[in-house]
């Protein structure tokens, strides 16, 4: 976050960046046990830097791979249900933070969606930072309690005998939803049809993009 | 997932009916405020896990508890209606779970 911030140039200046602007009481928090945990060697600017990277560098990009896969390959598709890590394992994901995994495939007839009532656990590694939104009090009391109005708010309009199931990852389950592959895909390629594979559709509030018609 | 656990060692088993205790203590609690109280039935169990009840407090985690995935009727949570297959799903120890009628 440092390099994103203006150089503080006060004599409080201690060799690394203060972003100017007023912070919250929880900011002030975070770069005082910081700045001590520097002052005291018990970590390094190295190490900060290198997990700001680490947390960077995974992305829903990931997760949409793991669901490219699974339409174009329907064995695939049975191991990632059967043993989600062990699949991310074969197409090169690095899913072995997570404490247990499990996907939740979509149909015509069975929504899910996911939130995290009490905080906001998220598959990171498949998924990289959630979404603001995700972590808002609004989200997580009405997900819960009116997942079909959130549905809507993102465009989507269910019929009344889909079900839709919402799952509240309360404890050591990452969830991952699988999205229905969308009508008129059946020519595109696994990079073709990733592009298609939102964050969102995969945490459920949203299906998976329309094939853009190629003229 | 967690570590594997056999029927004989849960007390509860996929379609049994389940009731949330409604303790309320202060501290560091995995079980949401609104589905305390409420009846549900488990839909598959995960397996054992250290206490994640206890592990925020620095202490091993021991006993292991195990871990529910345990369904609700939507309009049973809620005193509304709602599509009548509507379910929510919530991840529960068996620590807070009682048998239902």
């Amino acid at each position: 976050m440092s390099k994103s911030h203006e150089r503080d140039e006060t004599p409080q200046d201690h060799g690394h960046d203060h972003p100017k602007h007023e912070l919250s009481f929880y900011a002030k928090r975070i770069y005082a046990i910081r700045d001590l945990l520097l002052e005291k060697g018990v970590i390094t600017e190295k190490d900060i830097q290198c997990q700001i990277e680490y947390q960077e560098a995974r992305s829903p990009a990931n997760g949409a791979k793991l669901v490219a896969r699974a339409w174009v390959d329907p064995a695939f598709k049975t191991r990632l249900i059967g043993d989600p890590k062990a699949a991310c394992a074969e197409i090169g994901i690095d899913a072995t933070s997570i404490n247990e995994f499990v996907v939740l495939e979509n149909s015509e007839k069975v929504r899910h969606m996911v939130v995290c009532t009490l905080c906001s656990c998220y598959p990171r590694p498949i998924l990289g930072r959630p979404p603001d939104w995700y972590k808002s009090f609004n989200y997580r009391q009405r997900a819960v309690n009116d997942p079909r109005g959130v549905m809507r708010e993102f465009g989507l309009e269910l019929p009344d005998d889909v079900e839709v199931r919402v799952h509240d990852s309360t404890a050591d389950i990452r969830y991952l939803v699988l999205p229905v592959r969308p009508k008129g895909t059946e020519r595109l390629s696994e990079t073709e049809l990733a592009k298609l594979v939102t964050r969102d559709s995969m945490i459920g509030v949203m299906d998976a993009l329309p094939a853009v018609p190629t003229s | 997932m967690g570590r594997a656990v056999t029927s004989e060692q849960t007390k509860f088993k996929p379609g049994d009916r389940v009731r949330v205790r409604t303790d309320d203590r202060p501290g560091h609690i995995r079980t949401p405020y609104y589905i305390r109280g409420k009846i549900g039935w488990v839909e598959r169990v995960y397996g054992e896990f250290l206490n994640p009840e206890t592990l925020a407090y620095g202490r091993d985690g021991m006993p292991r508890r195990t871990l529910y995935l345990v369904a609700f009727n939507q309009a049973d949570v809620w005193e509304k209606t709602a599509a009548a297959k509507d379910k929510v799903l919530v991840d529960i120890y068996e620590h807070w779970l009682d048998p239902a009628a």
